[in-house]
């Protein structure tokens, strides 16, 4: 039953892979500087450590807007924000796990009657249109800095090439641990409360049941970077978001530290102790990121070229999304509750 | 660290011997030339078996390199360019071993008087594809010194195409039969084509700098 349950976060979990690996090894895969095996089991490796080990803030978070109490309820949340995903997907719109489930659980705040703390949604809100913003700029910032190295240190072309593949590899491992980090709290962050699994000792390593329930996520997100990720990867890679693989690096950077930012309770521990701004742990799009981070880029070489229309979609994102899963969350609510018969609050 | 740069260093050297070996081949050209029209029969010789040594030996190097960059995917973004310039740099040396060839098998005897422009002509082409040389090292150790090296390539062009163009006039202004003055114009034209093909290499060099260029 609880693996019924925790299908619909598992199903999210390896959509999640599939699609979201691309925005970490898209580039070096489809550009052929590293081979697929490689990125997949990198990042299926660390997506997974990034979930169990500092997964904890920005689920904590989700928990905030909506304390999800019935494990019924939880499946049908993470379910309509699956369904959101998939259907606007098919409708080639920008879309976001992280936005549908935000949605589903208001969804649910609404069903239950259930209080929504418009702080943390505010907060949440306000991440989401911030994220980009920072990943453009740290973007800008790096490449900026690059470049004048590049200029600096005068390498052999073939030189320039081992290193950023070197630097991919690098870079893909932080953004794989960071998304794991970050984004496992919109696909077992529903489930935290709910969740019957207890500590359990592995003999090397003893982890609370929230642990495990992020281990078991990591696992899906990790299966959907090994069974599905490389079709993505390849689209990704060859023209979706066409980017050299030195801009790769630096739009891979951007977007780790930004993902990083958003989920190291350590380290919003630490700017805190240092009187410097920190921001809130909050689940946020990777594929949003990556945007911001080429538009960073983008506006460093002159502005050219950039499609300002693909950031109107994303705000479109930002207010569609949500809505739609919100509505569908409560629609599937409604029908578990009284067709199924299903417990969805308490 | 050493261990995944080996592949690269071993690819470097080679492409590095293989501007050498079209360099080398540029100063053979202008050595066999001179000997040819000094009438000096064993240089000549000696320096066309030399450039068809180079030349082969080129084009062994350019065939390996370009089997490197495919095999181990390497330079991804510009691998095309950098093959496209490869080959197009092995053409210059091609047409320097073809015209010294012509010279052997069929034995234009060249008026005495046009022998210092015809040296000039030379010296002109040979700059060029010197000056290219050095601009397609610096495509590949320092982008930014390319510049320094494309003005001159199309600085020696233009005044192998005016010497080539005195060549010309003072050719058909003589007294030789016709005949003879195109035999000779063919030997001025695929000399002066050594600027030319030059010239395109540094044209492509030109773009591919400013696509290398983040």
């Amino acid at each position: 039953m609880i693996l019924f349950f925790l299908s619909s976060g598992l199903f999210l979990g390896w959509s999640l892979g599939a699609n979201d690996a691309a925005n970490i090894f898209g580039t070096a895969v489809g550009s052929r500087m590293i081979r697929f095996r490689t990125a997949a089991i990198l990042a299926g490796i660390f997506v997974t450590i990034g979930a169990v080990v500092s997964g904890a803030g920005a689920s904590d978070t989700l928990g905030q807007l909506g304390s999800v109490n019935a494990f019924g309820g939880a499946f049908t949340v993470a379910f309509s924000a699956g369904l959101t995903v998939t259907w606007m997907t098919r409708l080639k719109l920008p879309v976001s796990t992280s936005q549908a489930i935000v949605g589903g659980i208001i969804g649910w705040n609404l069903f239950a009657g259930a209080d929504t703390d418009w702080a943390v949604l505010q907060n949440i809100v306000m991440s989401w249109i911030g994220s980009p913003v920072i990943a453009a700029f740290f973007s800008a910032l790096i490449f900026l800095l690059f470049r004048i190295y590049l200029k600096r240190v005068n390498l052999h072309l073939l030189h320039v090439d081992m290193h950023t593949r070197i630097g991919l590899i690098l870079v893909g491992i932080f953004g794989a641990y960071s998304l794991g980090a970050n984004n496992i709290a919109n696909v077992m962050g529903v489930f935290v409360s709910v969740s019957p699994i207890h500590a359990h000792d592995f003999g090397l390593l003893t982890l609370s049941g929230k642990e495990i329930l992020f281990l078991v996520g990591g696992l899906a997100i990790a299966f959907g970077i090994i069974s599905y990720s490389h079709r993505v990867m390849e689209t990704v890679g060859g023209s979706l978001l066409k980017l050299t693989p030195t801009a790769a690096f630096v739009v891979v950077l951007s977007e780790a530290l930004v993902l990083f930012l958003f989920s190291s309770v350590s380290l919003k521990q630490w700017l805190m102790a240092h009187g410097l701004p920190s921001l809130p742990l909050v689940p946020v799009s990777s594929s949003q990121l990556v945007v911001g981070a080429i538009l960073g880029i983008g506006l460093v070489k002159g502005g050219h070229g950039i499609r300002w229309r693909v950031l109107g979609e994303i705000a479109l994102g930002w207010l569609a999304t949500p809505l739609a899963a919100a509505l569908l969350s409560f629609i599937l609510l409604f029908v578990m509750q009284n067709l199924f018969k299903v417990v969805v609050a308490q | 660290m050493a261990i995944l740069f080996k592949a690269t260093k071993k690819l470097e050297n080679q492409i590095d011997l293989f501007l050498d070996t079209v360099s080398e081949g540029n100063l053979v050209f202008q050595k066999g030339l001179g000997a040819y029209l000094a009438r000096r029969e064993e240089s000549f010789a000696h320096s066309v078996a030399q450039l068809n040594e180079l030349e082969s030996r080129a084009d062994r190097l350019r065939r390996d390199i370009e089997s490197a960059l495919y095999e181990q995917s390497l330079i991804p973004e510009q691998r095309g360019d950098v093959m496209k310039l490869l080959e197009t740099s092995d053409d210059i040396i091609d047409t320097a071993k073809e015209t010294l060839l012509q010279l052997d098998i069929q034995h234009p005897v060249f008026p005495e008087e046009l022998s210092g422009n015809m040296l000039e002509l030379c010296s002109n082409v040979v700059q060029a594809s010197e000056a290219l040389i050095r601009a397609t090292r610096a495509f590949f150790r320092n982008i930014s010194a390319v510049k320094d090296h494309l003005h001159k390539v199309y600085f020696y062009e233009n005044e192998a195409d005016n010497t080539g163009r005195l060549l010309l006039r003072a050719i058909y202004d003589g007294s030789a039969s016709l005949a003879e003055k195109n035999h000779w114009r063919y030997f001025i034209s695929n000399i002066d084509k050594l600027a030319d093909k030059a010239e395109a290499v540094a044209d492509l060099l030109g773009i591919y700098t400013i696509k290398r260029t983040l």
